[in-house]
């Protein structure tokens, strides 16, 4: 049985501990803020930090009522490169949609990983911005802004309003951090390669 | 107006009970529950609401605390989950006996073993018989709902209350959500104000006694007409949160069953994923209908015969392993409640979704795809099933 | 309200309070234990020096105490147990049979 057609579905791939149920549950929020149906949720397991875990987004404009996992995603988003050899992250991918990879590569070099899947490969050096834009490996914030560029989901410039009033609110005792979680989303939306 | 929000099952919850600002909070953390004393906490903290949070060293402690907090007169909640609603096991005689309406959030989860997180519904369907009454929902919109309308629920009845919801699939996803203003919700649930309780100077009580065989059978009696009455009492406020909230709730949803032919009953998150499929099916010509229970106690028994004696099969779905031998328990109920009836569908029972075994909505398109086949061999055949289970015999044919 | 001396092993479950509840203190005054006395404590006033011992072990507060003297026992509540007349050390109490 195929879904709605106006629901947009997403999966991430990450490892424990890097932030991508936060990214998935960002987005949901960010999709909340302009105006849709969302649903942000991580596939719960123990707590193990570095191991492969998955998290989803279904954004619709209307009730979001399947509990289900996401077994047939418009977009996958993985936020940790070294996944692609341990978990099948292109599996039910839509081939209309497209993957989005925290890499230094190019696209073309990492189509060789996935198995035969034919849409669109984007890749973003999210550690390079990340350690660029606030000095540390914060994946996720760069990945969310590669996510919401190549899927749409959201249009460009609302995105960054609500997620500068949500860093706002976020990071109220150090106003500092703001301006390079902001840099971060630009620069990824900016350096995101389509493949 | 409503405040249109996004938040988790738990976050609701927590939220709801902000908004009620209790007298009383015993609890003790358990996954997935934690998250609400958790945020309740940080409510307290911040002098948002002015309850007495007691941390307890254990669930049956957590519980203890609700009874001596309710019986001496004041809002008592709690929230767990699993192991930890079995800790209270003993407890939820004593709350529910002595007709104390405790509040209680559960997230459903399964019971060891093997040891697992996820979410069934063994734990409460495994207290299904301790007195209290039991909701359940499909969203987080619902365990909101389902949240504000305990207390006027419970404190009516003189009875403790369940709220339940799926855990993680629920409770920890974000969905979006219609709140109620902080006045509208106080307005609606009201002060709290029993007739008599421990700490009533004027006039002093003794709760709990030693009820002597003499006594205890008509105590018990009493108890269960009180559970008998809960129903009217359960639609009731229903009614009342319907003209402030503008949703509609009543003992079960019955979605699409106008003239259903094959209908599946089911509790909880799952219910949802299956309208999608009633939809899908329906768009192909298909008179498929689904009855989502609301309430499990009280067993809305005569309602659900009315609502399934025309549907020609019936597959009954049940999110925790009765260990009967021969069906759950909802379904041991639901077939119950059509025994009486003149006309009575074909009924299987399905187990699923234990551990956290995830169910889409092609689970639910082989469920309706079995009822169409018992309809038109009109053999029943196995009633006993389980789905989503690897089988060796299922993977040879 | 109902009270607890309205109800008896006769009362039908709706003659009951919710809960079992008991609206009033006290209310095992009203229950005559001392119906199931065997052996009675008979009290010799003339041996007592009032040292007030036998009091405080009473298990049923049958022994009544006005200013400072230990009067005769309340047989409504009295369950002849003994304990009283165990602990006098002047032997102004002994458990006799009692005709009914």
């Amino acid at each position: 049985m195929c879904k709605d057609s106006n629901t947009v579905e997403i999966r991430w791939h990450g490892r424990g501990g890097q932030g991508a149920k936060t990214a998935c549950l960002l987005l949901a929020d960010v999709c909340f803020s302009s105006g849709k149906q969302v649903q942000g949720f991580p596939e719960y397991g123990p707590e193990r930090m570095g191991a492969p875990i998955t998290a989803y987004n279904r954004i619709s404009d209307g009730q979001n009522r399947v509990h289900s996992n996401i077994y047939n995603p418009d977009y996958v988003v993985v936020v940790d490169e070294t996944l692609l050899h341990s978990v099948d992250v292109t599996a039910g991918l839509s081939e209309e949609g497209a993957i989005i990879i925290n890499s230094s590569k190019e696209p073309a070099e990492l189509r060789k990983h996935l198995g035969g899947y034919k849409g669109r490969v984007c890749t973003v050096d999210a550690e390079k911005i990340s350690i660029a834009t606030l000095g540390k490996n914060f994946p996720n914030t760069p990945m969310l802004a590669a996510a919401v560029k190549v899927s749409k989901v959201v249009e460009n410039d609302k995105f960054l309003q609500d997620m500068e009033s949500s860093f706002r609110h976020k990071f109220a005792s150090k106003p500092n951090v703001i301006q390079g979680n902001m840099e971060a989303l630009k620069m990824s939306m900016e350096e995101v390669k389509v493949g | 107006m409503a405040i249109k929000d996004r938040m988790s099952g738990n976050e609701a919850v927590a939220y709801a009970m902000k908004q009620i600002n209790p007298d009383v909070m015993g609890a003790f953390p358990i996954t997935p529950s934690t998250e609400i004393p958790q945020y309740f906490s940080k409510y307290i903290a911040d002098g948002e609401v002015e309850t007495e949070f007691v941390a307890v060293e254990s669930e049956h402690s957590a519980m203890s605390t609700c009874i001596g907090a309710s019986a001496a007169g004041a809002r008592a909640i709690t929230a767990t989950s699993s192991a930890g609603l079995a800790l209270m096991w003993e407890l939820l005689y004593v709350a529910a006996s002595s007709r104390l309406p405790v509040t209680m959030a559960v997230v459903n989860r399964a019971l060891t073993g093997p040891i697992n997180i996820n979410n069934d519904h063994s734990d409460s369907m495994g207290c299904r018989d301790s007195g209290w009454i039991q909701i359940y929902a499909e969203n987080n919109q619902e365990v909101y709902d389902n949240y504000i309308q305990a207390m006027p629920i419970a404190e009516h009845c003189r009875l403790p209350i369940m709220i339940c919801q799926d855990g993680f699939i629920t409770s920890h996803a974000v969905e979006n959500i219609e709140l109620m203003e902080d006045e509208k919700v106080k307005d609606f649930v009201g002060e709290y104000a029993p007739e008599n309780y421990l700490l009533k100077k004027e006039n002093p009580l003794a709760v709990g006694p030693y009820g002597i065989s003499p006594y205890y059978m008509e105590v018990k009696k009493a108890q269960a007409e009180a559970m008998k009455a809960a129903k009217a009492r359960v639609l009731e406020v229903a009614a009342e949160y319907e003209k402030v909230s503008g949703r509609k709730y009543g003992l079960f949803e019955e979605y699409r069953m106008d003239d259903a032919e094959a209908a599946v009953v089911v509790i909880g998150s799952s219910a949802g994923t299956g309208k999608d499929a009633v939809d899908a099916l329906r768009e192909e010509g298909k008179k498929v209908g689904l009855i989502k229970l609301r309430v499990f106690r009280p067993f809305p028994m005569e309602e659900l015969a009315v609502a399934l004696s025309k549907v020609k099969a019936v597959a009954v779905m049940d999110k925790s392993e009765g260990f009967s031998a021969s069906g759950g328990p909802v379904f041991a109920e639901t077939r119950s409640a059509l025994y009486d009836a003149d006309e009575r569908p074909m009924m299987v029972n399905y187990v699923y979704g234990l551990g956290g075994r995830d169910v889409t909505v092609d689970t639910f398109g082989e469920i309706y795809s079995e009822l169409f086949k018992m309809i038109e061999t009109g053999k029943t055949g196995e009633v006993y099933r389980h789905i989503g289970v690897r089988d060796l015999e299922e993977q040879k044919s | 309200m109902i009270e607890a001396k309205n109800i008896n092993e006769q009362s039908a479950w709706q003659e009951l309070t919710p809960g079992a509840e008991i609206y009033e203190p006290g209310t095992s005054k009203l229950v005559n234990t001392g119906e199931w006395r065997v052996l009675t404590p008979v009290f010799d006033e003339a041996k007592c020096k009032h040292c007030m011992l036998c009091v405080p072990f009473c298990p049923d507060i049958s022994i009544p105490v006005v200013n400072g003297k230990r009067l005769e026992t309340d047989f409504f509540h009295c369950k002849g147990c003994g304990i009283c007349a165990k602990v006098c050390p002047f032997d102004a109490i002994t458990m006799e049979k009692e005709e009914k």
